[in-house]
């Protein structure tokens, strides 16, 4: 169900490992950053390479909160709510995404472009309020910054 | 400026994560050192550092490796905790992103001395980026022999798989962690066994912070005795903070433990920003007591004296709040993190965070009711001390700390009276 090349990836990966159980997050996350969320199929898929029933890949796929089970838009802005963020603005940060994109936390613009999400921390603690835009991180955001970042998305 | 620099002193090294600029500021000299040391001799160099976790739960390091019973007839292994997601704490990233050598040279001793071949590197998913700097940096290291078979002629073979987690907070505790690893989900594990025993894949395990293993390299090098003089007598050697909130200066800063907070927040930090007045800190990471400005003004950067008045050093994440804070909304902020984070496994924790986040709805409503604050610190005890890791615990002291030294800020939410009620019978 995937390209030779990410079939090799997933091989090497199970191989690294002394128990291949131990593959299962590493697959999910190269399913997901295949296919843009973790497909049914990716799940059977996943549980036939490792030995596991569908359902053991389907309860922890559940369990992080990295891993998401719908289409999630182009862009996934993760914006960090916790406290060294909270203090710096990062409210402030999530009410204008909302205004700016008409959604709440959690859901996904009409156009698929982007998704709004609210997280915990994210580590940026030192250059708050910081958001990760799928894997990137931006940080000592502004409004104004937000903007700048977002129009230049491609 | 008291910054001490051990840890971060090649940050500012132009390209300090290759390893020919690492090899030229004497790195992996404390492998090929250590390599000629005894087991022993290694874990007790690492005991007389006083060397302390450095992930928030400050127990000795080489205590921790003594446990592993090397002679059992089963693969050791090493994991470095790289699941950074405490809140305030952001160290562990610099010091993988920086200096991804000093790390792989610290858990390559570490392994010699636990007799591990295999060592592990988890590191939260969010980090992304930093698995590439950790993989090329491995590349590196097995190319010129500091990794793989028969490192630098010993007879010893190491390797290291950096693995991705995939977004929660729990997996840094360190048997939810190895469950994860095992591509579980991340519950912890009844303690005991404790990991030193039956581990990963039910091996003896060894389960380090970044920043503990980061160090093991300067204490091979330069000995236990030096690095414990860095510090205080029962807290040795140099310290990470993450220094955020309202400073002028957040920033990552490295000082010797015993270090003043005031300074930290004055000189590193520069003064609290706009000039406003200080009100309130967490020092070690969200999960540990918050202090008033009286107590900070008493508090050095090391585990005793953190203790003396009232909280604890934990992970080194330094979180100031200046007077115009709202102590009930910082509250609010954090029970809603452990809540979301709380993994579901036990009753008090997954039941209790949920009751206490819809009293915390309620009052921030402006429903909330003075025996309401009762029922928080019921719930409180209800948690401490009954949950299946210490996430309760966790959940519970920022609350009950709060409380007790801001009550102002949770009674100004509270109504005066109740209203009354017309409920059809």
């Amino acid at each position: 169900m995937f390209s030779p090349e990410i079939e090799k990836k997933i091989d090497a990966t199970i191989a690294k490992y002394p128990h291949k159980r131990s593959a299962l997050l590493p697959l999910i996350h190269i399913a997901q950053n295949e296919q843009g969320y973790i497909t049914e199929e990716a799940i059977a898929y996943i549980g036939e390479k490792l030995d596991l029933v569908p359902v053991e890949v389907y309860e922890v796929a559940t369990f992080y909160s990295m891993y998401f089970l719908e289409p999630i838009g182009k862009y996934n802005l993760q914006v960090c709510r916790t406290i060294s963020c909270m203090l710096c603005g990062a409210y402030d940060i999530l009410e204008h995404l909302q205004g700016k994109l008409g959604i709440k936390n959690g859901q996904v613009t009409s156009d698929g472009r982007f998704r709004l999400t609210e997280v915990e921390c994210l580590g940026s603690c030192s250059t708050a309020p910081a958001m990760q835009i799928n894997f990137d991180y931006h940080e000592n955001l502004t409004p104004e910054k937000v903007d700048q970042i977002l129009a230049k998305l491609p | 400026m008291a910054e001490l620099k051990i840890l971060t002193a090649r940050f500012d090294t132009p390209n300090p994560t290759d390893i020919d600029t690492y090899l030229k500021d004497g790195g992996y000299q404390a492998l090929g050192k250590a390599l000629k040391m005894t087991q022993d001799d290694i874990i007790n160099e690492v005991k007389k550092s006083a060397l302390r976790g450095r992930g928030g739960a400050g127990f000795s390091a080489g205590v921790k490796w003594s446990f592993v019973p090397r002679q059992l007839n089963k693969p050791k292994y090493l994991v470095c905790n790289a699941d950074e997601s405490e809140p305030g704490t952001c160290k562990d990233r610099p010091l993988m992103e920086l200096d991804p050598h000093q790390l792989i040279e610290g858990m390559a001793i570490g392994s010699y001395a636990l007799g591990a071949n295999l060592s592990f590197i988890y590191i939260r998913g969010e980090y992304w980026y930093i698995i590439d700097i950790l993989e090329k940096a491995i590349e590196q290291a097995r190319n010129r022999g500091y990794l793989g078979k028969n490192i630098l002629g010993s007879g010893f073979d190491h390797d290291i798989i950096v693995h991705p987690g995939a977004g929660a907070y729990i997996c840094g505790e360190e048997t939810a962690l190895l469950n994860s690893l095992e591509g579980k989900r991340g519950h912890p594990r009844i303690k005991p066994p404790f990991p030193a025993v039956v581990g990963l894949y039910g091996c003896p395990t060894v389960v380090n912070n970044v920043e503990t293993l980061a160090a093991v390299p300067h204490i091979i090098n330069k000995g236990g005795d030096w690095y414990r003089s860095l510090g205080t007598e029962k807290s040795g050697g140099s310290k990470m903070f993450s220094l955020s909130g309202h400073v002028n200066k957040p920033g990552n800063y490295e000082v010797p433990m015993g270090y003043p907070l005031m300074d930290m927040i004055n000189v590193e930090g520069g003064g609290m920003r706009g000039g406003k007045k200080l009100k309130a800190v967490i020092v070690g990471g969200s999960s540990v007591p918050i202090i008033n400005a009286e107590a900070a003004a008493k508090c050095n950067m090391d585990y005793e004296s953190c203790q003396s008045v009232g909280t604890m050093l934990g992970s080194g994440g330094v979180i100031v709040m200046d007077e115009t804070v709202d102590i009930f909304e910082t509250t609010f902020n954090l029970i809603r993190f452990y809540n979301h984070e709380s993994c579901g496994w036990c009753t008090p924790c997954r039941e209790g965070t949920d009751w206490l986040l819809k009293i915390f709805k309620k009052i921030k409503a402006g429903m909330g009711e003075p025996s309401d604050i009762d029922l928080i610190l019921k719930l409180c005890v209800n948690i401490e001390g009954r949950s299946h890791c210490p996430l309760g615990e966790a959940a519970v002291w920022p609350i009950t700390s709060a409380i007790k030294h801001f009550p102002e800020d949770f009674k100004k939410h509270l109504r005066k009276s109740l209203p009354v009620l017309t409920m059809a019978k």
